[in-house]
């Protein structure tokens, strides 16, 4: 088991209390796997997975624990962290386009990253040069600026460089939220290779879109109002989800195979409740077809219905 | 009918605007009453552009669009506010389109004070009413309330209802949808539909295949400022001709199949000369020039110019007359 994370809480300080974000979250995440986070805004699967690499200000840990490859995490202290960021725990950002330093050459920038990490340069050079390779990319990048590269091949440059040296655990950002269709799909196979030659040794994709998630991961997680809903094994969140919430999300998603001459898809009425006070009981029953009384006295535990099925609901 | 004919757009760059760079190159097609058409493409392919000219928002460099049978550049000056009242765009953040600092329902009272000044107090909120209720929001819910009070579909919505009460034809809905989570989604896209029914034309710009196979009758695929492919959305899902359609179906991740192992596109070869190849025919096409493959779905030819002979004849005098285009 290379992640376990347990009942774990992250709230956000604000000035009008605090936002119970992640509120009580247990997985666990094995060897080689790729773990899909899917979820809409304000689920809490951003604050995952800040909350597994740096935690910003205004986040506190209020309860739980993280233990990687069995030793416990001490992720609420920023200083201790450092020893496991990049080399143990690594991060591809939302926004890579972003996150390279427009002024400095890239293998330049390369050189300085692992040096402030205590690895030597001439080590990793060749693995280096090799990975980027696989990618598709020429080591003449590393003699180019940012801004000379496009969106797509920035995004691979920052995977290489977030993977070097070989994490236990890679958090994926909505890393492919901001591409385009078709390199969306060379970076999303691109990763899921990077996975089958062990340069990770698990991942934790975090997006917003089912059926990217879908194309690469072994286990999807579904979240709702920092809560997880439904976990289980790709196909089985896909075709039988067994949660009125994921139910509802994969009804909503127009696929290109599908003629709608007259059928409508529909959304799911409703908002998400407030974080600052969540309401008692489920947190999705207010917009739920089939809550009843028992889902707004007690809230739903998370229960495996099924061998590595996980559901959160009375009715699943 | 919103018209475009042979629609080029050329921006200067570079230091001193020496050289240009076509965003948009020889587009045509239409947009009727009552008719969603999508216009598909990837980050650079001019799709945003289209909509821009049609808004009035950038000028066009060649060609000419037409409302009606009537040229959009007319439409200056003393005439905007007419042009305005026919064709309104909704954009892609709907949380940038308000003031923060006012009320979220004002952007309906500019239009009042804009162009029906004249229109008594009370009629008028009765218009809001019912174009609220045309887009579904509950107006106790919205009227009153900050932007930052409302949800992003709420908000959409609320530039919807805007564009309604001015009773415009055409709606030009710039990826309205990406900005929104998938349950949100889906109400914005019915609502389109919706619109479409009482003989709104919608001009659906957006980057999601799956969104545009959902909700339009025509599908436009652009890359690079050309148009690659056209025709009715059935046809051209069922069936992509021209080897950068496929290659765009192939890479949309679906929720009940898994991408292929290794096989990439390629692009080679006409798709215009390998489907309908019959080298005896007379007929040829250049690059770029569409070709009617079968009724009511047209192809770009990728070959070399003048070199890909392409069955005219056989397809047809509406094929021939594609072509000749």
């Amino acid at each position: 088991m290379t992640l376990r994370v347990t009942d774990l809480k992250v709230y956000y300080k604000t000035l009008r209390g605090e936002v119970k974000a992640l509120d009580g979250v247990t997985f666990e995440l094995g060897d080689a796997e790729i773990l899909g986070l899917a979820g809409e805004s304000g689920c809490g699967k951003s604050t995952l997975g800040k909350a597994l690499i740096r935690m910003d200000g205004r986040m506190r840990l209020r309860g739980g624990g993280v233990e990687l490859d069995g030793e416990r995490l001490p992720i609420d202290d920023d200083a201790a962290m450092n020893r496991y960021r990049y080399h143990r725990i690594s991060l591809i950002p939302q926004y890579s386009m972003s996150a390279l330093n427009p002024t400095r050459r890239i293998g330049r920038m390369i050189r300085e990253l692992v040096e402030s990490r205590g690895v030597r340069y001439a080590d990793v050079e060749e693995e280096l040069l090799r990975r980027l390779k696989l990618v598709g990319l020429d080591p003449d990048v590393l003699s180019r600026y940012p801004i000379e590269l496009s969106g797509g091949m920035k995004q691979r440059t920052v995977m290489v460089i977030s993977t070097l040296l070989n994490p236990s655990l890679l958090i994926a950002d909505e890393v492919t939220s901001a591409l385009d269709v078709s390199t969306q799909k060379a970076v999303a196979k691109a990763l899921a290779g990077f996975r089958d030659r062990g340069f990770v040794k698990s991942m934790i994709f975090v997006t917003h879109d089912i059926s990217l998630t879908y194309q690469i991961a072994d286990t999807i997680m579904v979240m709702y109002a920092g809560k997880l809903v439904e976990k289980a094994s790709a196909s089985a969140i896909v075709s039988k989800p067994r949660h009125p919430y994921t139910q509802a999300l994969i009804n909503s998603l127009p696929e290109v195979g599908v003629r709608y001459t007259d059928r409508r898809l529909s959304g799911i009425p409703g908002a998400p409740p407030s974080l600052l006070k969540p309401p008692a009981g489920c947190r999705f029953r207010d917009r739920c077809p089939k809550a009843f009384a028992r889902c707004a006295a007690e809230e739903p535990p998370v229960t495996e219905v099924a061998s590595g099925h996980f559901v959160a609901c009375w009715k699943g | 009918m919103l018209r475009l004919e042979n629609v080029t757009k050329r921006y200067g760059v570079g230091a001193f605007g020496g050289r240009t760079f076509t965003a948009v190159r020889d587009v045509s097609f239409e947009v009727a009453p009552g008719e969603v058409v999508s216009l598909i493409g990837e980050s650079g392919s001019g799709k945003s552009t289209i909509g821009k000219m049609i808004l009035r928002l950038t000028p066009i460099s060649e060609g000419r669009i037409t409302l009606d049978g009537a040229d959009i550049r007319g439409f200056a000056r003393g005439r905007r506010k007419e042009y305005y009242r026919r064709v309104q765009g909704v954009f892609q953040d709907p949380f940038s389109c308000y003031n923060p600092i006012f009320k979220a329902d004002r952007v309906l009272w500019m239009i009042k004070e804009e162009y029906f000044p004249r229109v008594p107090r009370a009629e008028w909120d009765e218009r809001v009413e019912s174009a609220l209720r045309a887009v579904r929001l509950d107006p106790g819910a919205v009227l009153g309330r900050y932007p930052h009070q409302l949800s992003g579909g709420q908000l959409q919505r609320l530039l919807v209802a805007r564009a309604l009460l001015l009773d415009i034809r055409y709606l030009v809905a710039d990826e309205i949808t990406s900005m929104l989570d998938a349950s949100t989604r889906i109400d914005v896209l019915n609502l389109l539909a919706d619109l479409k029914t009482r003989g709104l034309g919608v001009l659906f710009i957006t980057h999601d295949l799956a969104l545009g196979n959902y909700i339009a009758a025509k599908t436009v695929v652009l890359r690079r400022g050309e148009v690659v492919e056209m025709g009715d959305t059935e046809k051209v899902f069922a069936d992509p001709r021209h080897p950068y359609a496929r290659h765009l179906l192939a890479s949309v991740p679906q929720l009940h199949a898994r991408w292929d192992g290794e096989q990439e596109e390629r692009y080679g070869g006409c798709p215009v000369h390998e489907d309908a190849a019959a080298p005896e025919a007379d007929g040829r096409a250049g690059p770029g020039r569409l070709v009617e493959v079968e009724p009511g779905h047209l192809v770009a030819c990728t070959g070399p110019e003048g070199g890909c002979r392409v069955a005219l004849a056989r397809g047809g005098p509406a094929a021939a007359a594609a072509g000749g285009r």
